[in-house]
């Protein structure tokens, strides 16, 4: 490397520093402390300059490397193969991963704070599953897929505290109802293009939101609805007293008494119901109404020359995305017992979106590597309560920037077709 | 009566500010076809530099126009600052990917920017003192005593002239001619000799900056802000624009006017828990009749 190139380099990293001084000088330098009467100004300079340097040093160290280009490439070259690798033996990997979540419960390193969070990813692995039948498969831009979600939330929980029926009946009609409410929405909106169609879908994710947190006589507004019963091991509960008349789970399968076994019951359920829409979606594809949904992605005009219909296309992978959103509301409604609107904000739509795309559109393995990095990433940052936001934004931004395609981008970018300018 | 030309006058005082951030979205959308989903932040971000600068300047006695000049010039080029930079970060490394890419990108843009607020400002609302009163009374004979605030007047007229000023640069101007170039074809404009990577950059650093005056107004007609108000302002801006016609300029006025509008008189006849809902359920009605928004071009697929 020559010298002009160092010195060169070593102005752009002061260039770098000056914005960075712009950028965190005010909002980290100034930071704003209300005091009795009014606001003042608690200054915090150490912490600019701490920042200003690494962004000097980062960029420093970034325009060497880039006169080098060797570490990136090693870098790309392995995720490659990293994907074709998984490409190739996709099967295998299924069920590997499918013995592990088996497995998993008992493991000897499981405890209740694994479980809880490994019901979490198979939560979100199971939305993005369901997203990915409109945003994979369909190309339907859906921001507001939390909508669904939280429709199957109250429906269950208000069907399951106002009548009493069972898990199993709730289920169903959680679904029912959610793909209604998906039919309601689809109907006038999906003629719309690509982006308008999206903003149209955040806008209905909000307004059942603003629904929930006013309509106080049905879902108890912002306090929402709690004591909303437990699933029972088909007609077995979780309890360690059972009432008159009843035999608890551990009873009948002389067990002794544990908190976990409901824990692993949940465990199992949200896997099978995940496992269902991923064998549903894998079948599907194969099926005429499949093929339309991705020939639709492709392209549209083509599909109305050959007499598909788009609307009423587009409108069963919307509704039968809603549905199985909504399976996942109502279990996550039997898991937390409670339920608030508090849960269903813009931000879980913009996860499970996040999963989708980050995974590479449309592939089932992709949503789960997606699911699981993400969670993971938060949940290890969970000491850092405030900064583990920052990192999940943070890491969504790296991702897009260094694989754009998604992690395992083992399929062509199908909305390039339509939906980028020539 | 009265109370009818009251809500006209709050209503146009709040278009004003949505219309000046949908103009950052609309701008952006023209050019490089995605949404910003960054854009409401960025305006939170000129809020709160904004407020900062009103608190620094507050405490040295200088007159009010001469602080309100100051804190607009401020906000505006340090907002600048992170319009330029988030576009270099997130989405230029896109440029050219598959749709959603910088879609995601954006979003995660805009976690990052909601939160890291957060944690440098902290969580809870920041009130700041009014620094305008008094105002116009009108009807002082009837029962309802209409108001239009020197605030209110003050945001409608800067709102008047930075259109003015923004327009001459679009339609008159050589970067807004490269500008509107770019927004027709890419490729051909660089082909050209016009340096589209800059143009770009500039696009973000004017949306920015008229996000930042949005910010600004909202500090002082609110007079209490904290990191979620980019949120529902952003995406209520991008509901204007849609609704004016995304990448229209005079749709996104025009969409932020009828948004802040829709929402004041919603908000004072019929329900003021459900104003949000107003909003949105008037776009998804107008987007069936209109599917390209009021002032949109019509979208013709070329086989």
């Amino acid at each position: 490397m020559e010298k002009k190139d160092i010195i060169q380099s070593f102005k752009d990293s002061l260039f770098t520093g000056l914005i960075a001084l712009a950028l965190f000088g005010p909002i980290v330098g100034l930071r704003t402390v209300s005091k009795g009467e009014g606001l003042f100004i608690t200054p915090q300079w150490g912490v600019v300059f701490l920042l200003v340097g690494l962004c000097i040093l980062g960029r420093f160290l970034i325009n060497i490397n880039s006169a080098r280009r060797t570490e990136f490439k090693i870098f790309s070259t392995l995720s490659s193969k990293f994907s074709s690798v998984t490409e190739d033996k996709a099967k295998h990997f299924a069920i590997t991963g499918i013995l592990f979540a088996v497995v998993f419960p008992f493991l000897p390193f499981t405890d209740r704070y694994f479980m809880d969070v490994a019901i979490m990813i198979l939560t979100y692995i199971m939305l993005g599953w369901g997203l990915n039948i409109v945003v994979g498969l369909a190309g339907l831009l859906d921001l507001g897929y939390v909508a669904f979600y939280a429709v199957g939330a109250y429906s269950y929980a208000l069907i399951a505290t106002t009548f009493g029926w069972s898990f199993w009946i709730c289920l169903p009609l959680a679904g029912v109802f959610a793909a209604f409410f998906g039919i309601l929405l689809g109907f006038p909106v999906l003629r719309l293009r690509g982006d308008y169609l999206a903003i149209v879908t955040l806008g209905f994710g909000e307004i059942i939101r603003i629904i929930l947190i006013n309509w106080y006589e049905v879902t108890n507004g912002p306090d929402g609805i709690t004591g909303i019963p437990r699933p029972s091991f088909f007609g077995l509960p979780f309890k360690r007293s059972p009432d008159e008349g009843e035999t608890s789970f551990h009873l009948f399968f002389n067990l002794e008494y544990s908190t976990m076994h409901r824990i692993i019951f949940l465990y199992y359920l949200i896997l099978v119901l995940a496992l269902i829409t991923n064998y549903f979606t894998l079948k599907i594809r194969k099926l005429p109404v499949g093929r339309a949904w991705e020939a639709l992605r492709e392209d549209e005009i083509a599909c109305k020359s050959l007499g598909v219909n788009p609307t009423n296309t587009k409108l069963t992978a919307f509704a039968i995305g809603a549905m199985f959103g909504g399976f996942a509301g109502s279990f996550f409604a039997t898991r937390q017992a409670f339920i608030s609107p508090e849960s269903f904000t813009f931000i879980e739509s913009a996860i499970i979106v996040a999963i989708v795309v980050l995974g590479g559109m449309g592939s089932q393995t992709g949503v789960v590597l997606a699911s699981i990095f993400l969670i993971g990433i938060t949940e290890m940052f969970r000491d850092l309560e405030q900064y583990r936001m920052i990192a999940f934004g943070g890491a969504m931004v790296l991702i897009m920037v260094f694989k754009p395609k998604g992690i395992l981008a083992n399929r062509k970018p199908t909305i390039l077709m339509h939906g980028d300018k020539k | 009566m009265e109370y009818f030309v009251q809500q006209l006058v709050n209503g146009i005082t709040l278009g004003s500010i949505y219309g000046l951030i949908a103009i950052g979205y609309t701008m952006v959308y023209g050019i490089i076809g995605m949404i910003n989903f960054a854009h409401g932040d960025i305006f939170m971000i000129g809020a709160f530099v904004a407020l900062i600068s009103f608190i620094i300047f507050g405490l040295t006695g200088v007159a009010l126009p001469i602080i309100l000049l100051l804190v607009l010039l401020i906000a505006m080029l340090f907002t600048a600052c992170y319009g330029w930079t988030v576009e270099k970060l997130a989405y230029k490394p896109l440029r050219g990917s598959f749709r959603l890419a910088p879609l995601i990108s954006a979003l995660g843009m805009s976690i990052v920017l909601q939160n890291y607020v957060q944690v440098s400002q902290g969580a809870r609302v920041k009130p700041m003192q009014p620094l305008f009163s008094g105002g116009l009374e009108f009807f002082k004979n009837s029962e309802f005593i209409v108001t239009v605030s020197f605030l209110q007047i003050f945001i409608v007229v800067l709102t008047i002239i930075l259109m003015g000023i923004f327009t001459y640069l679009i339609t008159k101007t050589d970067l807004g001619r490269a500008q509107r170039a770019c927004e027709q074809d890419r490729t051909m404009t660089a082909l050209l000799g016009i340096n589209v990577d800059r143009t770009i950059s500039i696009t973000f650093i004017i949306g920015s900056s008229l996000a930042s005056v949005a910010g600004m107004m909202f500090v002082l007609y609110y007079g209490v802000i904290d990191f979620y108000i980019g949120f529902l302002a952003g995406i209520k801006a991008f509901t204007a624009a849609v609704l004016g016609g995304i990448g229209s300029l005079p749709g996104a006025m025009l969409g932020g006017l009828l948004i802040g509008l829709i929402e004041t008189f919603w908000a004072g006849y019929v329900s003021l828990e459900y104003k949000d809902v107003a909003a949105f359920s008037v776009l998804i009605v107008v987007l069936i009749f209109f599917p390209t928004g009021f002032l949109g071009k019509p979208d013709i697929e070329k086989v």
